[in-house]
Formats: C-alpha cells, structure tokens, sequence
C-alpha cells in the first residue's frame, strides 16, 4: 500500500539555520533518502521550493483567479514529500519518523487511494 | 414439540447465552484477525455465528469445542457474505475463495494464538492514530462488548455522536490499513502506555466520575479491571501488573468511599472493616511482583502507594515515611504537579500540616493547579488543621466554585459549615 508522506517544516527557521547545521541537515536528507530506496520503500520524493514561490488557482463559476501563496498562516509549511510503499500503516510510521524533518516539523502520513482495490461500501 | 425436545432446546439456549457472555469477543478478535482486519464484516460473522447455533445446537447437541465451532460458523458466513457481494465486485470473489480454501483447523486449536487474537483486538482499538475518544469507545465496543448507548451514558455523550466516533475509528483502521497484531519489541513499551491509559481512564471515569449525580460507575471499574487482569494474563508486563494492581486497591475500599446515602467518605475517616480484604490481598501481590521486576513505572508506585495505605490498620497507623519516600521515587519517574500536591499531603502527616501547607501554597504560587478543586480543598483541610479558620473558609469556598460532581459539593459545603461549628 502507498503512503504520501507529507514535510512539514518552519520555512523561516531553516532558512535561518547557520549553513554548516543547514548542510548537515541535507546530508542527513540524503542518507534517509538512500536508506529507503534500498529498503524498497521509496516510490517518489521531492522537495518544493518556498511558499513565496506558491500560487493557489481557483475556477468559480467558470471564472479562473490564481492569487499569491496558500493562504493558511500556519507555522509550518509544506517542504515536500515522499511517496513510499509500505505494509501498513505502523511500517509507513516507521519510515516517517526517520526523516529528518520529523524532529524540527512534523510528518503527516496520508493513504493513497488505490481504485483497483476499492472495497464496496458496507 | 415434545418436552424433551423443549429440555434440549432450552438447554441449548442456554449453552448459547453462556457462551456468548464468555467466549463472544475472543470470536469477533479471531474473525477480525481471519477476516484480514475488517471490523464490520467480523461482528456480522459474529452474529450470524450465534444465529447459527441458536438454529443447529438444540438440534445437533452441543459441540465439544463451542468456540472452535462459532469462529468456524462464522467465517463460513464472511465467506458467504461475500460470495454474495462478489456479484458487485470482481476482487472480492478471489479473496473469498482464498479465504474458503485457507486452513484454519491449526489456528483454532492453538489456544495462544486465539489468546493472542484478543491482545491484537486491545492493540488495534488503543493504537495511537487512533483519536482518544475514539480509542477508550472502540475498546468498550469491541473488547468489552459494551453496547453504543451503555458506553456513551457512562461517558455523557450523545449516542449518535459516539456512534460516529466508532464509524470513522474502524473506517481509518480499513484506510490507514492500521495492523491487526501486538506491536514488535521495539515499539511495545510506548504502544502499552497508551493501552494502559486507556484502561486507566475507562476505570477513573467509573470510580470517580468526572461530573454528575453519582459519584461512581461501578459497571466501567470492572470492565477496566476486566482488561487489566487480561493485559496481565497475556502480557505479564510489571507496568500493566502496577495497573492492575493499582485499579484493584483502589476497588477495595469501594464500599468505604461513600455512606449509605451517598456521601463521600475521605481515606483517614473510612471504616476499614469494610475494605475488601481478597483484592488488597491480590493488589499487594501484584505490587510486590512488580517491584521486584525492577522495571516498574509510576503505576507500581502509585500502586505501591495505596499498599502501604491498605495495609495500615488506622490512618494514624500509616508508614508515613514510607508513603513520602514513594512519592520522592514516583516524583522523579513521572513528575507532575497533582503527585507533587500528593507529596505534600503525606509530608503533613509525617511532619505536621506546616510543612504541608508551605509546600502546596508553593505549587499552587506556581499557578499550575490553580483550577483544580482538589488542591484547593486539600490546603483548606491543611488550613483547617492549623487553626487558621478564615484562610481555610476561602479555600474551601475557593474548592466549593470549582467542583462539579455533587458528592463532592456535598462535602466541601458539609466542611465549610462544620467550621463554623
């Protein structure tokens, strides 16, 4: 079963971070990347570049607006993600509770939908 | 119908009765684990199970192994059910033949897999993605067979919103694909805190109800004792033996807790005659137990606590030290401000109610328990004790506007005219 897990991460702290602690944050990205492909986890990940570069598109009543950034004022933001296999959902933790940004942020662990294997509403 | 037909027919009835209070969960744990995961389709099977038997027994005679019988019953009926809406859904059709062509004989006759049915039924309901509301009604539901409206007056939640709780909790485990099984080593001891809180809670919530009428729930106390004895049964952890252990002195002074009419009796005026002597007995074993594992938390030692308290044969013949010196253990495991109050009030019965009062009037300067009736009412009695008539009024005034539950209102105003007696 796929899982999406989901970074969330204070954009302003880590841009904030001294690049030595910045580096050694991205080699341990790397080592925690490398360790899920070869546990056969890895499906896809990507790192996004900052909110600021975010734009929302809305279609209302055929209309199209795209307006600057997500709206939400949260702490966190989004930072990126992985896509990963995983037996269930105590695997899917496992793996999440290795990245990095799980001490500095805070993983959200999201099912993937898969409509080939819908079970029928009971 | 002849009337020895009427005798086998009742006689099977009751069979059915019997063993639908003793053996009906251990069913639903098995079917959940042989139905891979799916709560809903488990506890159909289990009903069309008892169906079932209630038609073949009085017929066929009892079988030698009842359950054995009902988990057979009842996944041929998942089976079935499934078959059926296999019509709809291609993928189902190749699960139920997988399921129909499994063997489950071995399964069934291993007593500890069946036993460990039921801690993977514990593990499922109290895991941490769960919400905490939807843990303690899941694990009532579906480990203690309570019904939705029994869980939802004990706790004074609408039926329907208890309900839905249960609904989104057993469609998450279905989504999330959360495990149907006991966690591995590693994770065991973090994933049976949570379990034990619950069972905890579920047991505060009967023997000291948060608010209300009543001061006790005795119905909810015993199935969270229920639940312990069963954690300890299958999992002879010194933690979960401290719970129960903890649950079980505390059940022993039930019937010393409040007066014939209902009026709460504090611990130093109690008539110990009326303290259960068999679940002292068996808490203080448990205890002992514990601490000798060396592994013990702050539910040993509270535990260890309420021993000393349960082996005094007056209030006054307390091993105050002893109690002090537990708290000092318990403070550094599990640091909180109430064991911190607690402290205090064992430290003015070994030092006097001074010593007491400066230590609680310096937590409750800290602000931390400053809504807690409980810290307020015990600096009273502290007050009360020194002579000190007017701080002890406001204190207890102060107590009087923060409680809820009516025994305890009760008992606050009874104190505050009692001063000026």
């Amino acid at each position: 079963m796929r899982y999406l897990c989901l970074i969330y991460d204070e954009e302003a702290k880590l841009a904030a971070m001294p690049q030595e602690e910045s580096q050694a944050f991205m080699r341990e990205y790397f080592g925690f990347t490398n360790g899920v492909r070869e546990s056969g986890h890895y499906v896809a990940g990507e790192a996004l570049q900052p909110v600021a570069t975010a734009t929302t598109v809305r279609v209302r009543d055929g209309r199209v607006s795209a307006t600057d950034g997500p709206f939400a004022e949260t702490k966190e933001q989004l930072g990126g993600f992985y896509l990963i296999e995983a037996r269930d959902l105590d695997d899917a933790i496992q793996v999440a509770q290795r990245i990095p940004s799980a001490r500095t942020g805070s993983i959200e662990i999201r099912p993937v939908v898969d409509f080939s294997q819908q079970r029928p509403s009971s | 119908m002849t009337g020895v037909d009427r005798d086998a027919a009742g006689r099977a009835r009751e069979a059915v009765d019997a063993v639908y209070r003793t053996d009906s969960r251990r069913v639903l744990a098995t079917l959940i684990r042989l139905l891979d995961g799916d709560f809903d389709l488990a506890e159909e099977a289990l009903h069309d199970a008892f169906a079932a038997a209630l038609q073949r027994w009085p017929r066929d005679g009892i079988p030698a192994n009842p359950r054995a019988w009902l988990v057979s019953a009842g996944r041929f009926k998942a089976i079935d059910a499934m078959r059926r809406r296999a019509r709809f859904d291609a993928r189902l059709a190749d699960v139920a033949e997988h399921l129909a062509s499994s063997r489950t004989d071995q399964e069934l006759g291993d007593e500890d897999g069946v036993e460990d049915d039921r801690l993977r039924l514990v593990f499922t309901c109290c895991h941490p993605a769960l919400a905490p509301d939807a843990r303690i009604a899941l694990t009532l539901r579906e480990v203690c067979g309570l019904t939705t409206e029994e869980i939802a007056r004990a706790f004074l939640v609408p039926a329907p919103t208890l309900a839905q709780r249960i609904v989104r909790a057993k469609a998450k485990i279905r989504d999330a694909r959360i495990p149907y099984r006991v966690p591995q080593r590693a994770d065991l001891a973090e994933r049976l805190d949570g379990v034990l809180h619950v069972v905890y809670l579920v047991f505060n919530e009967g023997y000291s109800a948060s608010s209300g009428d009543s001061l006790t729930r005795p119905d909810l106390s015993g199935e969270a004792i229920r639940l312990g004895r069963l954690l300890v049964e299958l999992l002879p952890e010194p933690e979960a033996e401290g719970l129960l252990a903890l649950m079980l002195l505390h059940e022993s002074r039930r019937a010393a807790r409040t007066t014939a009419d209902g009026e709460l009796v504090l611990l130093d005026e109690q008539d110990r005659a009326l303290w259960d002597r068999a679940l002292i007995a068996e808490g203080c074993a448990l205890v002992e137990h514990a601490l000798r594992s060396r592994r013990f938390g702050p539910y040993a030692l509270q535990a260890a606590i309420a021993a000393v308290h349960a082996e005094a044969a007056t209030a006054e013949a307390t091993d105050w030290p002893q109690i002090v010196g537990l708290y000092d253990v318990l403070l550094r495991a599990d640091p909180s401000p109430v064991v911190e109050l607690n402290r205090a009030a064992a430290i003015a019965m070994r030092d006097g109610p001074a010593a007491g009062l400066a230590l609680a009037d310096a937590i409750l300067a800290r602000g931390d328990l400053d809504d807690y009736h409980l810290a307020h009412a015990a600096r009273a009695d502290l007050l009360r004790r020194l002579g000190r008539v007017d701080e002890a009024r406001a204190a207890y005034e102060r107590a009087l506007a923060l409680a809820r539950q009516e025994p305890e209102r009760r008992f606050l105003s009874r104190r505050l005219t009692q001063l000026d007696g």
